[in-house]
């Protein structure tokens, strides 16, 4: 990842460590020191509101800028973000998705990008490596094209420490597809400006709208790019979404990121016993792609939405998206919170819930592998004593030893 | 698919092992896919590394959880982890150490599996032996090929040279091909004990 990175010529890096994350912004800081990388300035900074706030400075004055996070960082990281986007710099990011605390645990979830969906960043989500490595470069142009930050988003250790082939373009082939970084705005010493005035109540909407538009040309331009890319390094990567065996599909899987790697290969053993069954993964969820969504799942019976972040208190985050999509329209629509914590997403657990789902025995709102009576004894406890103790070291204490299994 | 799942501790090259062999697959033209089971970054603390080698894409993303084969770099798991989950009696069984199965209190454990695809190997000490170091992972990847023929010993040898250079390369070679001779002369054996 941090050779495509450096194949973008980013110009200014500044980053802070943190799990799963950390190799890309250090091989990166190699290829500066080596002198591979140039000419490029990596920061190292204190902290990550300081990463994106030197990224912000970084950007307002003409550098191209990449950062990258994950979990905790990308919430400390949180405020700058909005300016980020607010002000318009095209700054990219690498978000190496990861749970948050509380409970601490550095395991994939999509709980961090997904808490900052509206933070006015685009958010591409890759299915494999190497649809990480191609989105990198698709997502500067798309930056700066718009003059909007991108976040692409990959799913922490699955992808990050996986180990499999990819294939790596050449500096020219780069070259030609990103020209170099044409600022909308520069901060320049020579001719003073301001980037960042306080704007009040009468023209504070139009600002923010402005971002809402850039977006819905997102959705335009997202496929052009990946139309152009495909036509120069030859591989179909990014765009809004991507579907797998829809056309006869009574019931659809819609999710994002590598998970839909394993829901392929678990739709083709359930295609071989004649369920119809589909996928639908989005690349692109920020702009939502409303009409692409509308359109790959209208015509089925009914919708999974497969989501690895929960939103407490209602439930799924991308299945409220998707019914917007598919306002409406009368379909079943079922939302399976899944993978939480970096619980393994099995072939067999798809398998007996894609099932459950063409028959209609799901629940609204499932989660995939929970264990219940573990569940329900911490409930128990609740009931029966007001001191009942800490949550997590209860449940902890009832599973037992950990790295125990074999998996 | 070639589903392998190897188990060590934290220190013993167990993540470099999965990749090391997913390195030779790519050198032979396959497709691979190597990744740690997370979170255990701590020396000594049992770690499961897990590599899949296939003619065509890999999209699945799941752990291994029924392995074809399995290689063991630290026989002190044995009784302490549930090295063995998900494995079936036509799999392949390699385990570090200079003990039999039945020495490793095994020998009704394994009764159910194919004789010829089960082995201990002494890989900490062909390591020593030739790198200096009782690091057994390259040298079990010389076994593993020897055993399973899943993979060519050239193309360990050529992901052992790519992944690390000059003496530790050349040393880590040696071991690997030491313990591919080992193994198949104790395949020799064996056959020849039990005339197919």
């Amino acid at each position: 990842m941090a050779e495509a990175v450096a194949l973008c010529r980013p110009e200014v890096i500044c980053a802070y460590p943190i799990s799963p994350q950390t190799h890309i912004v250090e091989n990166l800081s190699r290829l500066v020191k080596s002198g591979e990388l140039a000419p490029c300035e990596f920061v190292n900074v204190e902290s990550e509101f300081a990463a994106m706030s030197a990224s912000i400075g970084a950007s307002a004055t003409g550098a191209r800028a990449y950062t990258a996070t994950a979990s905790q960082g990308l919430l400390y990281m949180t405020e700058a973000l909005y300016n980020a986007s607010g002000l318009g710099l095209p700054i990219v990011m690498t978000v190496a998705n990861r749970a948050i605390g509380a409970p601490i645990n550095i395991w994939n979830d999509h709980s961090d990008s997904m808490s900052q969906r509206d933070s006015g960043w685009i958010q591409l989500y890759a299915e494999t490596n190497q649809e990480a490595l191609d989105l990198h470069i698709q997502a500067f142009r798309l930056a700066e094209e718009l003059s909007t930050p991108v976040m692409v988003c990959m799913d922490g250790f699955i992808l990050t420490h996986a180990v499999e082939r990819v294939e790596m373009p050449t500096q020219e082939q780069v070259d030609a597809f990103l020209p170099p970084f044409q600022p909308r705005q520069l901060l320049d010493p020579d001719e003073p400006i301001t980037i960042g005035a306080m704007v009040g109540p009468e023209a504070f909407m139009e600002v923010k709208y402005l971002a809402h538009a850039k977006q819905m040309q997102a959705l335009e331009l997202i496929p052009e790019i990946a139309a152009d890319f495909k036509d120069a390094f030859g591989r179909d990567s990014g765009g809004l979404i991507r579907s797998y065996r829809v056309e006869d599909a009574e019931t659809i899987v819609l999710a994002l990121g590598s998970v839909l790697g394993t829901i392929k290969d678990t739709i083709d053993e359930l295609r071989e016993g004649g369920m119809k069954v589909g996928a639908v993964g989005i690349t692109s969820f920020r702009p939502f792609p409303l009409g692409a969504v509308r359109a790959a799942l209208g015509h089925a019976q009914r919708v999974l939405v497969l989501e690895k972040a929960l939103a407490v208190g209602i439930g799924g985050i991308v299945s409220a998206n998707v019914r917007m999509a598919l306002a409406g329209i009368q379909l079943h629509g079922y939302t399976v919170i899944a993978g939480l914590g970096g619980r393994p997403i099995t072939k067999a657990s798809l398998h007996r819930l894609f099932t459950d789902a063409a028959a209609d025995r799901l629940e609204p709102l499932t989660f995939l592998d929970m264990d219940w009576d573990v569940v329900n004894r911490e409930l128990q406890r609740m009931r029966s004593s007001r001191a009942s103790g800490p949550h997590a070291e209860n449940i902890l204490r009832d599973v037992g030893p950990v790295a125990a299994g074999p998996v | 698919m070639f589903e392998v799942r190897i188990h060590g501790r934290g220190g013993q090259g167990v993540v470099t092992a999965a990749e090391l062999l997913s390195l030779a697959a790519f050198d032979e033209g396959r497709y691979a896919q190597a990744f740690p089971s997370f979170g255990s970054e701590r020396m000594g603390a049992p770690v499961v590394a897990f590599c899949r080698i296939d003619d065509r894409e890999i999209r699945t993303r799941e752990p291994i959880i029924e392995p074809d084969a399995l290689i063991i770099q630290d026989a002190t798991l044995l009784h302490q982890v549930d090295v063995f989950g998900g494995c079936r009696p036509d799999g392949f069984i390699l385990i570090n150490t200079t003990k039999s199965f039945d020495a490793l209190g095994l020998g009704d454990f394994v009764g159910a599996f194919r004789a010829e695809r089960l082995l201990t190997v002494p890989a900490s000490e062909l390591a020593r032996e030739h790198t200096g170091r009782a690091v057994a992972n390259a040298a079990l990847l010389g076994g593993f090929a020897a055993l399973s023929r899943a993979i060519a010993l050239d193309a360990v040898s050529r992901a052992i040279r790519e992944r690390f250079g000059g003496a530790v390369a050349e040393g880590n070679v040696a071991a690997a091909k030491a313990a591919h001779t080992w193994v198949m002369d104790e395949l020799r054996e064996l056959s020849g004990a039990t005339p197919a």
